[in-house]
């Protein structure tokens, strides 16, 4: 090509160029001011609305002043403490000895222990409560155990405490699992050259390798439980916590002020927390350098043999409470009448709405899951990879971060109090399906756009400038490159959206109308009917759906990979 | 290559500074590249030479100063409205494409049709040395061929400038000496105007036309390979090229120095007398006994060799000078060299300085 050919191709272009330009700020722009509706002024609103009174007057602090000093809060914010903190407390160290015996000892069957422990994610955190109803409650076969413990009744802290450690040991799983899998081989060989023992290698190196690991999990855990509400509403009998003061304060008595102080004040041990987490990763990552060679366990028969014997008990029990709400929901009267049936399905469906809860739950998560995949990971390329609108860019970071401090109980009432309010233009939205999709994305947002940014920053930071140099516009390469690189990525975060949006109850629980309530609204209501058949029931058919969604995605993704991925399989020749 | 002023520079850079914050990366740089030529921008890392290709590529903008290709003022163009092919060192290739598909990535975009594309990607393919590669995926081949493609890639579109960000320094040895040469040749044959980044010298000096030597972001010296390492005008050119002795002395006038008590006659470099200056001096710049009587040469000195280093084909002698009072130097000897002349530790090495090659430089720089 002539000098000439290509200074004619630089003026045909001109309108292309221009395009471009736009198409990097747009996506910005766009993705900063989605942000801002659906998540900074939801939650300034929160500020807005606890220092007025009902009729819309400026009063201070006095809702503050009313609601921290009446006797509801002090029991409240006493129990959530006592709850969060005795949660975290069984879960983490449960937690550490699982991922311990799966990343440092030479147990079989690895992979089928790991997945074990992550299935209660699939669940709503109202099975595990359900389940240990069925065990422990005023019917439970089990409830004699109670009785060791000098427990009158499994309702209450007790309950709450065992179906919240359910609900959060995949999470703390997982991170542990990341926190172990992060060591220096030459630490544990330069102990073993002199002679430490084993206890004492654990001890001055396994332990302090995986202290921000278990810093970041405990407030994980701890976070979650601050913020639950499906279990205490499930299995918390009259054991009041903040979680409940705001369901009780918004859909109650409809004081939205107050819920916006409940809210506040909720958000604190959060960002706290969040904060402490977030300090803390940095440091974890800093730990390990470039040189550190990864850590490979090797046989101890002792070690192997207790740690076997404790995956398969902690297993266990993780299978009896996932299968304890499923049993229940396919016999007749538990525990006195164990032949099967499926009327507590029928009677679900029927008579309870569900069949209209379920078309919505999972036009909701395919929603979650396309939208969300769509939105995070353009979001997050667009943020990484292409250039101008640099004003904007922290603005976009911070609240690409915000959600995860955000507990969704505070998020949904920051929705109420926005989406609500007369005059904004947004508030035929309220009651709506798009809101109900919206709150999820944003509510999950930090999570999937982490794992995006992941996966982008793995990509070769050149390729949008090799691709501008060859005059291809970026998106081109975003279609062409960036997009099937990252596909198992993209195939994650959108599986992440769909069980998440089918389990979630948090911020939906304040934003569904009668048209678009949702299954996991369904447990809560028919919880209350006092029909726990059919609330088991309900859960199990989400842990069925999402099951099998998972399954199917992973099916399909495989195929995916097979069929248009050839690159990845093959390697540089020796 | 013909003088500056003789051809219409390719690209000319007219007072590039650029800052971030309050970090000065590059200030006032002015360059002209003429067609045709290889220019290497050298210099140690954090000398702003990646910036100033990333500035003449539009992917940096440059905070004040001028850029102009072929007579067209590019300063503020975006990239993909700017003329040039790019090589990193990181290759770049599109790992999801095949080679064939990474090639022809800037063809598919002029509307050319499929014939036409795969007779260009054929013919670059074997230009780089690897016919018979399109269908292959980058994963499947060794880093330097993959960097061969990327080069490839840069000239599938005929662009009037290539630029080469580091693009050995990802290779083996063996490799990179090997690219090296094929680098060359092929910018040679196709006469395209290149810039290349590398923080090698030993690169930049076997394939540049000229050398553009970068430290704190200004240029030091711009010349061809042999000028700049023969008379670097600055201290810092002499000493990142190459090895270099460095002697403290004073300057007697015309052309006289003294070092420790010892007088050395070398041709005026403009001190004046009595100023403390620094005399740089190359570890071959020097006469050994095999060429003749040392001893009533110009500039004859008296040496104990203390140590020897063997680095293969040569060895480097580090020898206490008699009468420098405690400034010792480092002396060139080839392996024949050292054996002819029985240099050993603690033996005696007569020889004599090579006085027009030294260079001075005032005390204070």
């Amino acid at each position: 090509m002539s000098a000439t050919a290509s200074a004619g191709f630089l003026v045909g272009s001109k309108r292309r160029r221009w395009g471009e330009w736009l198409a990097a700020r747009g996506g910005i722009v766009l993705l900063f001011t989605a942000l801002l509706v659906f998540l900074a002024l939801p939650l300034a609103m929160l500020f807005v609305r606890s220092v007025e009174d009902k009729a819309g007057a400026t009063v201070g602090l006095a809702n503050f002043a009313q609601y921290l000093a009446s006797p509801g809060f002090a029991f409240s914010a006493t129990h959530t403490l006592i709850f969060a903190a005795l949660t975290t407390a069984i879960t983490v160290p449960l937690a550490f000895g699982f991922a311990f015996a799966i990343q440092r000892t030479c147990i079989p069957l690895k992979p089928m222990w790991r997945n074990i422990a992550l299935i209660p994610i699939l669940a709503p955190s109202m099975l595990a409560a359900l389940s240990f109803i069925y065990l422990f409650g005023n019917q439970g076969a089990l409830k004699f155990v109670l009785g060791w413990f000098g427990l009158a009744t499994v309702y209450g802290l007790p309950g709450m405490v065992l179906a919240m450690t359910f609900a959060s040991f995949p999470h703390a799983v997982m991170i542990l699992l990341a926190a172990l899998s992060l060591s220096d081989a030459r630490l544990y060989e330069a102990a073993a050259s002199l002679g430490t023992p084993e206890w004492r290698k654990f001890m001055t190196i396994t332990l302090p390798g995986a202290r921000y690991g278990l810093i970041s999990a405990t407030m994980v855990v701890f976070t979650m439980a601050v913020s639950e509400f499906g279990v205490p509403k499930v299995i918390g009998g009259n054991y009041g916590v903040l979680a409940m003061d705001i369901y009780k304060q918004v859909i109650g008595q409809q004081n939205f002020n107050i819920g916006a102080v409940v809210g506040l004040v909720l958000l604190v041990p959060a960002v706290v927390a969040y904060a402490i987490d977030q300090a803390v990763r940095g440091r974890q990552q800093a730990l390990l350098s470039a040189r550190s060679v990864p850590y490979a366990p090797r046989p101890a028969a002792g070690r192997d043999r207790s740690a076997l014997a404790y995956v398969l008990v902690v297993s266990v029990v993780m299978l009896v409470v996932m299968g304890m709400a499923a049993f229940g929901s396919f016999v007749r009267v538990w525990p006195y009448n164990l032949s099967p049936t499926l009327n507590h399905y029928i009677y679900a469906f029927e008579e309870m709405g569900v069949d209209r809860a379920y078309r919505n739950s999972l036009v909701m998560a395919f929603s979650c899951a396309v939208l969300g995949a769509a939105i995070t990971f353009a979001g997050a390329y667009w943020l990484e990879k292409t250039r101008g609108a640099d004003a904007l860019r922290p603005l976009v970071r911070v609240q690409a971060m915000m959600p995860m401090a955000v507990p969704g109980l505070v998020l949904g009432i920051g929705y109420i109090l926005f989406f609500n309010h007369p005059d904004n233009p947004l508030n035929t939205l309220y009651g709506t399906m798009a809101i109900l999709v919206a709150s999820t994305i944003v509510h999950f947002y930090s999570s999937s756009h982490l794992t995006a940014l992941t996966a982008l920053k793995q990509l070769d930071n050149e390729f949008e400038s090799v691709s501008a140099s060859l005059k291809v516009p970026f998106y081109k390469t975003f279609g062409r490159v960036t997009v099937p690189v990252c596909l198992p990525t993209v195939i994650d975060i959108s599986r992440y959206y769909f069980v998440n949006a089918m389990t979630t109850i948090s911020a939906v629980v304040f934003l569904y109308s009668p048209k678009t309530t949702l299954v996991s609204i369904s447990i809560v209501k028919l919880d209350e009917a006092g029909a726990v058949g059919s609330a088991a029931a309900v859960a199990t058919l989400i842990v069925a759906t999402s099951a099998a969604i998972t399954v199917a995605s992973l099916l399909a993704e495989g195929w995916l990979l097979r069929r248009t991925q050839a690159w990845r399989r093959l390697a540089a020749p020796a | 290559m013909s003088e500056p002023g003789q051809a219409t520079p390719t690209l000319t850079l007219e007072g590039i500074h650029k800052a971030f914050g309050s970090f000065v990366a590059l200030r006032s740089i002015d360059l002209a590249v003429l067609p045709g030529e290889l220019v290497c921008f050298l210099g140690p890392s954090g000398c702003g030479k990646t910036t100033l290709l990333r500035i003449v590529a539009g992917l940096e903008t440059q905070t004040s100063g001028r850029v102009i290709q072929n007579g067209r003022d590019i300063s503020r163009a975006a990239p993909s409205a700017r003329d040039y092919g790019i090589v990193f060192q990181s290759y770049a290739l599109f790992p999801n494409l095949t080679i064939r598909d990474n090639v022809a990535y800037g063809l598919v975009n002029r509307r050319k049709g499929r014939a036409e594309i795969d007779g260009r990607v054929k013919e670059l393919l074997t230009l780089v040395g690897l016919p018979d590669t399109g269908a292959k995926f980058p994963s499947q081949m060794s880093g330097g061929q993959q960097q061969r493609v990327a080069l490839a890639r840069a000239l599938a579109t005929s662009p009037s400038l290539l630029l080469l960000d580091e693009p050995l320094s990802a290779l083996d040895a063996k490799e990179r000496e090997r690219l090296r040469g094929e680098i060359r040749a092929l910018q040679r044959r196709l006469r395209v105007t290149t810039i290349m980044v590398t923080h090698d010298q030993e690169e930049a000096l076997s394939m540049a036309d000229r050398v553009v030597v970068m430290n704190h972001g200004v240029i030091e010296q711009v010349g061809t390979p042999l000028e700049v390492y023969v008379q670097p005008t600055t201290p810092f050119v002499a000493d990142f090229l190459g090895k270099v002795n460095v002697l403290e002395a004073e300057c007697l006038g015309a052309g006289r120095y003294r070092v420790g008590r010892i007088e050395i006659a070398t041709p005026a470099n403009g001190a004046a007398a009595g100023e403390r200056v620094r005399l740089y001096l190359r570890p071959e710049d020097r006469i050994l006994a095999d060429t003749g009587a040392v001893e009533t040469m110009p500039n004859a000195l008296k040496g104990t060799v203390r140590r020897i280093d063997f680095l293969g084909t040569y060895c480097l002698a580090r020898v206490d000078v008699d009468g420098f009072e405690g400034q010792a130097m480092t002396i060139y000897l080839s392996l024949n060299q050292t054996h002819e002349l029985g240099v050993k530790e603690g033996a005696a090495l007569p020889f004599a300085l090579r006085g027009e090659r030294v260079r001075v430089f005032p005390r204070s720089a």
